[in-house]
């Protein structure tokens, strides 16, 4: 019944230069999101991938459970040492994530033009 | 609403019933999105309850019925003149909440500290005006009852 996550990889660069990989998510983030969420950044070259761009821009349904598979994909960013901000989440889900604190660890832009400029 | 409509619509329920199976919920706050715009809310007010309702049915699914596909959810929306109201009733035990539910602690969650999941009950209240969970007499039909107003200038 969920939907499954849709999620691939794009490599960009940044306006100073450096290289940004930006995953785009597709489709419902809940329990059954974790090899799209978890498994598509944990398949990064951690050396070169050091800016991470979450796209949310196609995801209309995030579940608490999908919250906890992005706070896992920030620790793990965290551990090793990589930058990770988000884009393209609804007015409803930027305040979602920013009531349980995620901001506090990745910066959320509303466009992919804002977050690449800001890296 | 107003006028005829709003006492018609004193009477009105609504009534969903769910598989426990996770991705059904969405059943649930469709149909709760539905009322809710029938009723004349806010867009920003139906997505908070469109989550509230979500993570309500998520728990009635996971923890009141633990999975077990024999059992349903039952969803009753009660519409009034100025409210919305959503009972989430489940075959579970029940949890009693008294209070407010602890806002998470990312930092703690960051540092692996406590689990990354368990925010459902916080983001219920926080997106509702009522919250309350009652537990079922006799050990099951435990309820979760979920409280959305029409703000006055809407």
């Amino acid at each position: 019944m969920q939907s499954e996550t849709k999620a691939r990889v794009e490599q960009l660069t940044s306006p100073a230069g450096a290289p940004v990989a930006v995953l785009r998510f597709e489709g419902d983030i809940a329990s059954t999101s974790k090899d799209a969420v978890l498994g598509t950044f944990q398949a990064l070259p951690k050396d070169i991938a050091r800016l991470v761009l979450l796209d949310f821009s196609k995801v209309d349904y995030i579940n608490s459970s999908g919250i906890a598979l992005v706070i896992q994909l920030l620790i793990e960013a965290a551990n090793s040492g990589q930058k990770v901000a988000a884009f393209g989440l609804t007015a409803h889900f930027t305040k979602v994530f920013t009531m349980v604190g995620i901001t506090k660890y990745a910066a959320l832009f509303a466009t992919q033009g804002e977050a690449l400029t800001a890296l | 609403m107003s006028g005829h409509a709003a006492s018609a619509a004193k009477a009105t329920t609504v009534e969903v019933r769910l598989p426990s199976r996770l991705g059904f919920e969405k059943v649930a706050l469709a149909t709760a999105a539905s009322v809710a715009r029938l009723m004349g809310f806010r867009e920003e007010r139906v997505e908070d309850l469109k989550t509230a309702v979500a993570e309500a049915c998520i728990n009635a699914i996971e923890h009141g019925n633990r999975l077990n596909e024999k059992l349903s959810v039952g969803v009753v929306l009660s519409v009034s003149e100025d409210s919305l109201e959503v009972k989430v009733i489940d075959d579970g035990k029940g949890m009693k909440r008294a209070g407010i539910a602890a806002k998470p602690d990312i930092d703690r969650k960051m540092h692996g500290e406590e689990s990354a999941r368990g925010m459902g009950m916080f983001l219920i209240q926080a997106l509702v005006d009522e919250a309350e969970w009652v537990a079922g007499t006799g050990g099951n039909s435990s309820y979760v009852r979920l409280v959305i107003r029409l703000d006055k200038e809407q």
